[in-house]
């Protein structure tokens, strides 16, 4: 079955994307990459060290994989966009991950600032991909400005604690059928990633999940293969949910 | 002969260097990378292929990013 993800143009053979933070080495990174059958994985752009200590962190990845810069870190529209356009010049690349956080506890997204630089940033041609609470309306705010997809997270980044509201989902999904919608932040366990992918997500950005799993590799493999049952489970249609029981067996011809 | 210093600030870092120094020239006096970076002077981004013409001022504020991991 042919299922492929395109996005702003570009095809992609899997639907899960991944991240190059909190890995424990550079192997175990990398090692993670391949059994993920990810396409593209997110950076975070920072400030070279003074010191001589800078490494070049880029040499570690598949040159085949799209590298997606992040604005992490950025707490206002005005950092983000220079952030944005910083990752642009050194990359040569118009995709962003646009993330402007409002609050250092919870990581939350300030979704204002969101759209305001996002509405900067789409008219400096940049590829923008918003991370931003499930709000429907932001979502709509978000894709009216520009955006090719909308990122709403299953709940904090770095939580682990797996969709927190499927309703609004599940609105978002109804109410904008045509809609990119990728699930970021807040994956925990494979299912997770699979309940995501059922409420119709076309695709799942997670980085801790897989970097602080014991076995960062085989989590990885765990959840490719999860983003693809939760795919095909939506696909499929799932059947109606019921109070009461619907027997399988045929009730008529038991004996007695 | 007296060597005129400018301060400036890199990378949030208060620094004095000498004069009539380009962003090019900056990237070598700190041993910094120059692939796959990227310099805003000003919060303007400086295009790679203006490093060798852009001089550092007194005053200016400079930051130089690559790339590291994150989600």
């Amino acid at each position: 079955m042919s299922d492929v993800f395109k996005l702003a143009g570009k095809e992609f053979g899997s639907r899960l994307i991944i991240g190059t933070g909190k890995y424990r080495s550079y192997d175990e990174m990398k090692a993670a990459h391949k059994a993920s059958g990810a396409e593209m994985v997110t950076v975070a752009v920072n400030r070279v060290p003074l010191d001589g200590s800078s490494e070049s962190f880029l040499d570690h990845l598949d040159p085949a994989m799209q590298i997606l810069p992040n604005t992490a870190g950025c707490y206002d529209a005005e950092h983000a966009v220079r952030t944005s356009r910083l990752a642009r010049e050194a990359l040569n690349t118009e995709w962003i991950k646009l993330e402007v956080i409002g609050d250092p506890v919870t990581l939350l997204p300030d979704n204002e600032q969101t759209l305001e630089a996002a509405k900067v940033l789409v008219k400096e041609g940049f590829i923008v991909l918003p991370y931003f609470s499930d709000d429907l309306i932001m979502a709509k705010k978000l894709l009216d400005a520009g955006c090719p997809a909308v990122m709403p997270l299953a709940a904090p980044i770095g939580s682990g604690m797996g969709v927190q509201n499927p309703s609004n989902l599940r609105i978002m999904r109804e109410q904008l059928p045509d809609a990119t919608i990728i699930v970021d932040a807040g994956v925990g366990v494979p299912s997770d990633a699979a309940v995501a992918m059922e409420l119709g997500a076309e695709a799942i950005l997670m980085n801790t999940a897989i970097a602080e799993a014991g076995d960062a590799a085989q989590m990885a493999t765990a959840m490719k293969l999860a983003v693809q049952a939760g795919r095909l489970g939506y696909l499929s249609g799932r059947m109606p949910k019921r109070l009461y029981a619907s027997a399988s067996s045929p009730i008529a011809g038991a004996i007695k | 002969m007296v060597v005129s210093m400018v301060t400036i600030t890199l990378n949030g870092e208060t620094k004095e260097i000498e004069t009539e120094v380009t962003l090019d020239r900056l990237l070598d006096l700190f041993s910094l990378p120059k692939q796959r970076v990227a310099v805003e002077l000003n919060k303007q981004v400086v295009r790679r292929q203006d490093w060798e013409t852009t001089p550092v001022n007194d005053a200016d504020r400079i930051e130089i990013v690559h790339f590291v991991g994150g989600g």
